[in-house]
């Protein structure tokens, strides 16, 4: 390992610009002649438009235009779509109702756009935006996903009746009944998995410029994937083909998933734009973000977990309703489902598993991936089920951990997934040494000396991530293959750009990535600049979620690699009359092993642009570009533990430690990815304890609409976290890379809430675990 | 439409702007200073810190007109002669930024707070002051300790200066 090769802490690249101000996102973009956008948005969960009165608003100054959903109709812009397929257990394919990016019927949660307007300044668009008059029929909403399923409910698509999306199940379903039948005991909950809205520091952005001489659009957007937008603007929605249209998605602040998906608003901007003649610009205010970004989990689910004599699970029987809100988001299907449903096995040999899937329509603003994306579902409910039968059978909870893990593979689950390399007991041991877990009750006594409830809590995680095997996740539905492509371009002085289809909004590609060429080849990082984010300069790509742009962008760049590193090795061995398989490429330089023969880095690079002396018959240049389809996910696992004390006086909960053991495979760089850990602990500590989307049931309001009302995680909340790896690498991808960025939130709700339940001796808590429940939670289990 | 002057990283500047103009939208809009962010609409995030006459201020919670005449310090004015403020300095080595858009906001708040702390910050203190600022990335761990090492680093060469 060099200074700044792999497994280097190499400081990042791109902090420079964040901190003195130079990061350019998109809101900080501006184009002469531009205009602004606000949209008009319904005030009501269900409702038929009756009319749209737009004369006062289009006389109010600076105004430009007014436009609304059927102009948008008539020029031919597409629905909304849903990516991924899913059949229901009776085959017949889910029932997607259409969503117009303004509606001109009918509104389905509160937030809907009705209408945008286009004016000189911010401040004038808004005002004008109150001036429009919209009759509603007001109907009655259904917010709750359970209850949406009952009958006499309000219907939200004639295209689903009941509500009902899709009834979906995967497993074993008489077997699984069979050996919960035969059980020594059963362990049955209810588990609730709490809504929760993403909320990246940047809100979204929109800017849409169409140049009518050239008939093109370029569109500055918040996007993780810019060349998904580019693809499914073009293919569905109708908005330019793809030659004609370029997606920027500069400095992207922050995403966690909730940028993934391809919003009204970016499609609005770009039809605007051509519509008024002017570059229109949108930018979200935090509050329009709580209403309409895509929000995360929302799932009821019961579960059985079976066990044999020996605390041997047998079983597992699942039950999972999932709230989908109003409209079918772009990856809403595929979470409860190919990335809920597949992991719940976790890290334990359970002979027969099943699960079935109920998504469900409410009058609420869309539910898609959020960090972690069906993979903090699952493991909630694995883990907190885990520990209460621990609780129930009467043994620790890391004993009976123990007793289920898995220990040989490759592992086939019975639901799909086939896990390659992991160590489960190595990490369960590091946690439980940084946690000092013998010392425990040591603690707990001198905690309760002081009045306080002290308890621990441990969670064992697993996750898929490297999305995904094109063939495969095509055969399960997905409506894209999900590779990744990379093209390195070896400049003629020797200077590296590589370009990749993953996004970086906050990972650190641009030093990550550089690190992996600086030590391919031996050159300065400096001399290495990662180009991502734009259509007109990166062909294709898939983009960034899922933890996948480690192990699948970073293997596309090792495959465009081998083939610069084969090209220069021949042009190297042409100019010192070497044989090829005699070259080695060192510190920068190309050379003849055993000799003293070199050439610079620089001057091989020189030679293949001069191509005054090339090999016979080779193109000149030196350029090279790979797609890399991954062979298998890859399965990063850990262990969390938590320990808290709570005040049975107040019910506040203070984290004492927080202990993240996680095995990611080989690490590029250290710092980066304990940062990722960071980052997905403390959002997965605001899910436990804080952050709860909420809706009035009866009017389908959000109550939780901002900063006032939604509790983000602030600093004091939180303690320092301590953090380690052990590293089983993945044989699947030439890095043996696994994943980081969703870990830290998909194994740390059920630490937290096995350690304040432990605390507290009431297992009956939901999160968010509010001081109000559970202090009230304390004094049940006290009286 | 008011007229408001005032000085903004050592430079007089006078904008015209609507009367309801806010100061983050004077320093964005009519100055073209974009590195101080908008990342709310209730005055809790604070991506919009600045200094006004030497104090931290969200910007977003006052309006332009009311800052006439003052000194404003944003984000783009700490670094002198393209060095790095030892609070920058701090966040990159410590790796106190991911997504950087509530960064200009949580160094303008902090080198606010070890002005009025100084090397007495300790992490309790730290976490407390940063209250304000809502980071979504950093889980606040690297955050805490570029402020404490910034802090440990400007006493030590407060210190020198005054030996």
């Amino acid at each position: 390992m060099g200074v700044e090769g792999i497994g280097a802490r190499v400081a990042r690249k791109e902090d420079k610009r964040f901190l003195m101000g130079q990061g350019r996102y998109t809101d900080d973009m501006s184009v002469p002649g531009m205009r602004y956008a606000a949209f008009v948005r319904s005030p009501h969960a269900h409702a038929k438009i009756r009319s749209l009165d737009t004369s006062a608003a289009e006389e109010m100054p600076g105004v430009i235009a007014v436009l609304n959903g059927k102009q948008m109709l008539d020029d031919g812009i597409g629905n909304l779509i849903c990516g991924w397929m899913i059949h229901s257990k009776d085959g017949s394919p889910m029932k997607m109702g259409a969503w117009r990016p303004i509606a001109h019927e009918t509104v389905r949660y509160v937030g809907d756009a009705v209408a945008v307007v286009v004016a000189d300044t911010m401040g004038e668009a808004r005002d004008a935006a109150e001036a429009v008059v919209v009759d509603y029929d007001v109907l009655p909403a259904v917010t709750d996903a359970v209850k949406a399923l009952e009958a006499g409910q309000p219907q939200l698509h004639p295209e689903a009746p009941g509500n009902l999306i899709y009834d979906w199940q995967i497993g074993d379903g008489d077997a699984t009944d069979a050996a919960i039948a035969a059980a020594a005991h059963v362990t049955e909950m209810k588990i609730i998995n709490n809504r929760l809205a993403p909320n990246p520091m940047e809100p979204r952005a929109a800017l849409g410029i169409y140049d009518s001489a050239e008939d093109h659009y370029t569109c500055y957007t918040t996007s993780q994937n810019p060349h998904v937008a580019r693809l499914v603007m073009s293919a569905f929605y109708n908005v330019a083909p793809e030659n004609k249209l370029r997606v920027i998605a500069p400095d992207v602040g922050g995403g966690f998933g909730s940028k993934i998906y391809i919003y009204p608003e970016e499609i609005v901007c770009l039809w605007a734009s051509k519509r008024s003649g002017v570059p229109v610009k949108w930018t979200c205010d935090r509050t329009e973000a709580f209403l309409t970004d895509a929000h995360g989990r929302d799932h009821v689910s019961t579960v059985k977990m079976a066990f044999d004599a020996n605390n041997r699970i047998t079983a597992l029987k699942v039950d999972t309703i999932a709230n989908f809100g109003a409209y079918m988001s772009l990856f809403s299907s595929a979470v409860p489902t190919y990335l809920y449903a597949t992991l719940l096995s976790g890290q334990y040999a359970i002979p027969a598993i099943h699960a079935n899937v109920r998504a469900v329509y409410t009058n609420t603003v869309a539910v898609d991936a959020y960090r972690g994306a069906g993979r903090p579902e699952a493991t909630y409910l694995l883990e907190r089920t885990m520990e209460t039968a621990a609780r129930e059978l009467g043994v620790s909870p890391a004993e009976l951990r123990r007793a289920n893990f898995i220990r040989t593979f490759p592992y086939q689950t019975p639901v799909i997934m086939n896990y390659d390399a992991g160590d489960y007991e190595a990490s369960l041991e590091a946690a439980m040494q940084a946690a000092d877990w013998n010392g425990f009750p040591a603690r707990k006594a001198e905690a309760a000396s002081r009045g306080m409830k002290r308890g621990i809590g441990m969670s064992c995680y697993i996750e898929a991530c490297g999305i995904a095997p094109s063939a495969a996740v095509g055969s399960l539905g997905a409506g894209v293959g999900l590779w990744e492509s990379a093209e390195v371009r070896v400049n003629a002085v020797g200077t590296i750009e590589v370009l990749t289809g993953s996004h970086s909004h906050g990972q650190g590609h641009e030093t990550t990535f550089a690190q992996l060429v600086a030590d391919r080849f031996g050159v300065p990082i400096d001399s290495v600049s990662i180009v991502h984010g734009d259509t007109d300069k990166v062909q294709m790509g898939m983009g960034t979620y899922g933890s996948r742009s480690g192990a699948v962008g970073m293997s596309a760049i090792v495959k465009a690699l081998d083939k610069v590193e084969a090209k220069a090795k021949k042009i190297a061995a042409h100019l010192m009359e070497a044989d090829e398989s005699d070259i080695v490429i060192e510190n920068g330089a190309l050379k003849v092993a055993g000799t003293d023969k070199t050439v610079p880095w620089f001057q091989m690079a020189l030679a293949a642009y001069t191509a005054h002396n090339l090999p016979s018959g080779m193109e000149p240049g030196l350029k090279e570009g790979a797609f890399y389809d991954p062979a298998n996910f890859t399965f990063p696992a850990g262990c969390y533990i938590a320990e808290v004390e709570v005040d049975p006086e107040t019910g506040k909960t203070k984290i004492v430690q927080f202990v993240a053991a996680d095995d990611f495979g080989n690490i590029i760089n250290p710092m980066i990815v304990e940062g990722q850990v960071h980052g997905g602990i403390a959002q997965g500590i605001g899910q436990a304890l804080l952050e709860g989307v909420h809706y009035d049931p009866d009017t389908g309001q959000l109550l939780t609409a901002s900063y006032m009302d939604y509790t983000m995680p602030r600093a004091d909340d939180l303690p320092s976290f301590n953090v380690s790896h052990q590293v089983t690498p993945c044989p699947n991808n030439p890095l043996g890379i696994k994943g980081c960025g969703e870990a830290g939130a998909i194994g740390s709700p059920p630490a937290l809430m096995n350690a304040i339940t432990d605390a507290i001796g009431n297992n009956d808590l939901t999160m968010p675990a509010t001081p109000q429940k559970v202090w009230a939670a304390a004094r049940l289990a006290a009286n | 439409m008011a007229k408001v002057a005032m000085t903004v990283n050592g430079r007089k500047v006078s904008k015209e702007c609507e009367d309801r103009t806010l100061l983050v939208h004077f320093i964005r809009d009519n100055l073209s200073l974009t590195g101080t962010h908008v990342g709310c609409d209730t005055s809790q995030c604070g991506a919009c810190v600045v200094h006004m006459d030497g104090k931290a201020v969200k910007s977003c919670s006052i309006l332009a007109a009311q800052a006439a005449g003052s000194d404003i310090l944003t984000i783009e004015g700490l670094a002198a002669n393209g060095e790095l403020h030892p609070v920058q300095a701090a966040f990159k080595a410590n790796h106190g930024l991911q997504c950087g858009f509530c960064t200009p906001g949580m160094v303008m708040t902090a080198v606010d707070m070890i002005n009025r702390y100084g090397a007495q910050l300790d992490e309790k203190t730290v976490r407390e002051n940063l209250e304000g600022n809502i980071c979504r990335c950093t889980g606040y761990h690297n955050i805490v300790k570029a402020i404490l090492a910034a802090a440990e680093d400007m006493g030590a060469a407060g210190r020198q200066a005054a030996e």
